[in-house]
């Protein structure tokens, strides 16, 4: 990469602590040792996104693919780590440097239902924000907010409705309304498209390319489908447990994946191929992130594994040209 | 093709609402042979899951069989009574659903759920039911069955639930599985596991396989033919080969165009144009007009049935294949 980067994440990890419930606390009145656990949901993870780049983070449900997105939008912050944006240790930001961190990156969720205010008009909904941070006055607002649902295909004609009143495609396009009406310069979204039909995913997607391209936006893009990652995206991060194992441009990563967890995963994605194909390389599932497996994660399910495997955390290193991976197996091929 | 062991003719299911009655399924006709796996494909609200609720008797007031003959092995089913249904679920048809829960019980340990299963159809001993429940467990993957046999479902992951609901599903070898998007909800790695499962024990039991899913990808590794659902009609019907690659439909055709692959990364994707349209008004000729490159004024009237050739049919005017050619 030869940009300095718009966001970097260095050392990055999110530790939760689930609290003991109400009939755990009592069975440890009566001498049952149960104990706080700890979710290590983002474990040390480096990542530098340049401007105008789409880095794609894929892998399976609940290795922290939200959280590190998450950390990433300033929605949480990392136990340990830092986060920079262009250069600066944002939690070391204060007042208005902070402030317009936090409005430089903005967060497009899943489920636009969800995160939208059933209670407002789409007006208010996209408008808000822009106006309680200065960005336009109160009597232009209506304009403004008028440009941008026109932006993302939206009729302004509807702009008095409430969210219920529109499709789940029109949802999804009011929820990035929201987001660029703070004038943002990285999207963060997190399975965008994943509660949509597939003819209303190739829609949203497509504005997301335009957009891209009208507003040299840099996007990090969290999805657990691999197709629409493989379509959008310049880099791919692929994550386990926590970790980035793999980082690729999208073309070699897709081609010639490197670590054996990325080529198992690639090998599940189905494909428009009319070829009865047998499916499964990859056995088990994803182990608890409440006692995750030693060394490298991934050892119980992989089919390489070997002793060091069990005993040594794989770092990442490079494997080619921009490219890095985190298995023990490359060491031997060197 | 071999004599369907399912097989639907004309089915017709209407809601009644509000806004009046809504045909959410409308016409439609399918057959599936044994030990083959019929995709039925299409977006949110098409009718998929009303046809296969229909197909096993579990339609409930609103809603109702309006028309249309469903035959299981040539037995007719619209005319059951429900005690006569409840003794082919189970048995003879069963049902997989997207969230197992539907069709576990979130209060009852696994053993005794599936040993309930198996003498709700057959009289064999507790023990017997218990080994044949865990050896079914084992059948679908699951390690240590034994243990799994005592923990409630609420202990499982959801690939784990959803293969519970498999193996009960299959305990009785039935005749026909209708599969109403069961691996949507899950990670690749686990949909993958699951789909060869499936395929393998449908395979070796014959059962013949409905794989409902809104997910082409899905039904182009899994089934040998695929149907295509738009407003509650089949609008494409054949070999999953023959659609994928030469599709007759535009709707089926913006479908493909629609899915992200490889060969075109990065560029726009085909998008169809609009949305799903609202049962409530429906266009009166071609339900796909409004969105249809291809529409013209011959469309204002709703397009039969054309096939071309034994395994091809579908509504469509103007179809992306020439008919000649196939017939
Ligand atoms: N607020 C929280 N408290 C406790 N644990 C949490 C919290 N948020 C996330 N976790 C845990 O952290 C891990 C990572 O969760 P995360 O939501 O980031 O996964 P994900 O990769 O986005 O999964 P999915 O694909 O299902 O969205 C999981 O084990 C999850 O249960
Ligand atoms: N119980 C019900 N009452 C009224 N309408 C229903 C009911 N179930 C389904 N429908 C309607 O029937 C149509 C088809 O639904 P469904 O078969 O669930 O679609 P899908 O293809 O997504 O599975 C939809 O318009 C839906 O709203
Ligand atoms: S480090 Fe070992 S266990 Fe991990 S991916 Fe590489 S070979 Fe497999
Ligand atoms: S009948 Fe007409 S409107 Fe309908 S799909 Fe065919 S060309 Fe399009
Ligand atoms: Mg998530
Ligand atoms: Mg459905």
């Amino acid at each position: 990469m030869t940009a300095a980067p718009i966001l970097a994440l260095d050392g990055v990890s999110k530790r939760f602590v689930r609290k003991l419930d109400a009939a755990e606390k009592i069975a440890n009145l009566f001498g049952a040792r149960r104990r706080e656990q700890v979710v290590h949901a983002v474990d040390g993870v480096d990542l530098a996104i340049a401007p105008g780049e789409v880095v794609g983070l894929v892998g399976e449900s609940g290795c922290g693919k939200s959280t590190l997105g998450r950390i990433v939008a300033g929605i949480l912050e990392p136990s340990a780590g830092t986060v920079s944006y262009e250069g600066q240790d944002v939690a070391k930001l204060t007042g208005a440097a902070r402030r317009k961190v936090d409005l430089a990156v903005q967060m497009v969720f899943q489920d636009p239902m969800a995160s939208l205010n059933p209670r407002l008009r789409v007006i208010d909904i996209i408008g808000e924000a822009p106006v309680v941070h200065g960005l336009v006055s109160r009597a232009e607002v209506e304009d403004y907010v008028c440009d941008v649902m026109t932006r993302v295909g939206l009729d302004p004609a509807t702009r008095r409705r409430y969210p219920h009143q529109f499709s789940g495609g029109q949802r999804a396009r009011i929820g990035i309304a929201r987001a660029l009406a703070v004038r943002p310069r990285v999207l963060v979204c997190d399975e965008s498209t994943a509660a949509l039909d597939v003819s209303i995913q190739a829609q949203v997607l497509n504005l997301f390319m335009k957009l891209r391209e009208e507003l040299a936006l840099t996007y990090l893009f969290v999805s657990h489908d691999l197709g629409v990652v493989e379509h959008i995206a310049d880099r791919v991060a692929v994550m386990y447990l926590g970790r980035i194992v793999e980082l690729a441009p999208a073309e070699e990563l897709f081609r010639a994946p490197n670590h054996p967890y990325t080529r198992a995963l690639l090998e599940e994605v189905p494909r428009l191929e009319p070829k009865k194909k047998t499916f499964s390389a990859l056995k088990g599932e994803l182990p608890s992130p409440l006692s995750p497996p030693s060394g490298c994660h991934f050892h119980p399910r992989c089919p390489h594994a070997f002793g060091r495997c069990r005993a040594e955390r794989p770092a990442l290193k490079a494997v080619g040209p921009g490219r890095v991976s985190a298995c023990h197996l490359n060491d031997r091929a060197a | 093709m071999s004599d369907p062991v399912l097989s639907v003719r004309d089915l017709v299911v209407e809601f009644s609402s509000r806004e009046g009655v809504l045909t959410a399924v409308n016409g439609v006709s399918f057959d599936v042979a044994a030990g083959e796996v019929l995709g039925l494909v299409g977006e949110s609200g098409s009718g998929k899951s009303v046809t296969g609720l229909a197909v096993l008797g579990l339609i409930d007031p609103p809603g109702r069989i309006a028309s249309g003959s469903i035959r299981l092995k040539g037995e007719e089913l619209t005319c059951k009574s429900e005690p006569e249904l409840r003794r082919l679920r189970g048995r003879d048809i069963a049902m997989i659903f997207q969230d197992p829960m539907t069709t576990l019980n979130p209060v009852l340990r696994v053993d005794t759920q599936m040993i309930e299963a198996i003498r709700a159809h057959e009289k064999v001993s507790e023990r017997a039911a218990r080994d044949r429940a865990r050896e079914a467990l084992a059948r679908v993957g699951i390690p240590s069955p034994e243990e799994r046999l005592v923990s409630y479902p609420h202990q499982f992951s959801g690939g784990m639930r959803q293969r519970v609901a498999i193996a009960i599903a299959l305990l009785h070898r039935p005749a026909v599985l209708v599969a109403d998007e069961p691996t949507t909800a899950l990670d690749v790695t686990i949909q993958a596991q699951i789909l060869s499962e499936v395929q393998q024990l449908a395979a070796e039991s014959g059962t013949a396989l409905v794989w409902i899913t809104h997910d082409l990808s899905v039904v182009a590794g899994l089934a040998d033919r695929v149907a295509v659902m738009y407003a509650g009609r089949i609008v494409e019907e054949g070999r999953v080969a023959d659609v994928l690659e030469r599709p007759a439909h535009p709707y089926t055709n913006g479908l493909i165009g629609s899915v992200p692959s490889r060969n075109r990364r990065g560029e726009p994707l085909a998008q169809i144009p609009g949305m799903t349209p609202s049962l409530a008004n429906l266009p009166t000729g071609c339900a796909f007009a409004p969105r249809c490159p291809r529409a013209d004024a011959a469309c204002t009237t709703p397009p039969g049935v054309t096939r071309a050739g034994d395994a091809r049919a579908f509504r469509c005017f103007h179809p992306l294949i020439p008919v000649e050619a196939a017939a």
